[in-house]
């Protein structure tokens, strides 16, 4: 006998609707209970994969429709696996929907901001301040703007290691997406932006010592780290 | 803190990031369904998971995982 009668298919892109509890229990059964929830799960990494992909379409013009569908493809599959690799970690903080949906999230913004930097080159060495470019500055401004970058650069010579300094250069003054400078640089994001963080306190700690920044205090009931 | 202006703002400002005590990249991750299921609500996620907002600030790429989640469960 099938089991047709018993697990009525649902149609790709329709879930049950199913409570986070029930989720978690389908993904963790036997049989055909956790085939039906693994592919409803897949259907919804499917959606929010795609979504990612309508939100940064713009950006992408220059990649073909397929592409980007494989990529889509890609990001849901990539999802899934860590998904079932971390259930134990879902604590019901969320909707298991919305948990779940944060991996395709991720899975696709990685792969399209990669995507995106195919073929150009990261520019690791500050001749690109391309963060500053200020049109229809004045005069005024744009003297008072590089002041501003000498003092930067100075800073930047006195207080950052070398790693420091290549991490700082490429995410915030060539402004190279953090997952494209992990690949470069075999490292994780997590990693990079904590040499980031650091070297933006020492230079901001710099530049405040030479008063071209103010102290900002942590606001009320905040913590300075 | 949130409003940034850039035409007022010292350029600096917007490389050095911000200067409330943030999470990491990982911490981010790991909250983020919670922060904006509470945003969505109308609580103050600022206050259940401090830190996150302005790890927001600073990291362009969390702060796109943010806004598309948001957007994706705002919208069914
Ligand atoms: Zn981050």
């Amino acid at each position: 006998m099938g089991t047709a009668a018993v697990y009525p298919r649902v149609r790709m892109g329709e879930t049950l609707p199913r409570s986070s509890e029930a989720w978690v229990a389908a993904l963790r059964a036997e049989g055909a209970e956790r085939e039906q929830a693994l592919s409803d799960l897949y259907a919804l990494l499917l959606r929010a994969a795609r979504f990612e992909l309508r939100r940064r379409r713009a950006a992408l013009s220059h990649v073909r429709g397929e592409e980007l569908e494989d990529i889509a493809t890609q990001a849901a599959d990539d999802a899934l696996l860590a998904i079932l690799a971390k259930l134990d970690q879902y604590r019901g903080a969320s909707r298991f929907t919305t948990w779940a949906y944060k991996f395709a999230l991720l899975e696709a913004g990685v792969k399209l901001r990669r995507r995106g930097w195919q073929g150009r080159e990261v520019v690791l060495e500050p001749d690109a301040w391309s963060a500053f470019a200020d049109r229809g500055a004045s005069a005024q401004q744009t003297l008072e703007r590089d002041e501003l970058l000498r003092a930067l650069a100075a800073a930047m010579d006195g207080v950052l290691t070398p790693h420091q300094r290549t991490v700082f250069v490429a995410l915030a003054l060539s402004q190279v997406p953090i997952d494209v400078l992990a690949e470069r640089l075999q490292t994780t994001r997590g990693a990079l932006y904590k040499t980031l963080h650091d070297a933006r306190r020492k230079l901001r700690r710099e530049l405040v010592a030479a008063g071209y920044l103010e102290d900002q205090p942590a606001k009320a009931g905040e913590d300075k780290r | 803190m949130s409003n940034q202006d850039d035409t007022r703002q010292n350029p600096l400002e917007r490389l050095l990031g911000p200067t409330a005590p943030e999470v990491g990249c990982d911490e981010c991750f790991d909250r983020l369904d919670e922060f904006v299921e509470l945003e969505l609500a109308d609580f103050d996620a600022d206050a259940a998971v401090p830190g996150l907002r302005a790890h927001l600030e600073g990291c362009p790429a969390c702060r796109e995982e943010h806004d598309s989640l948001l957007a994706l469960v705002a919208g069914g």
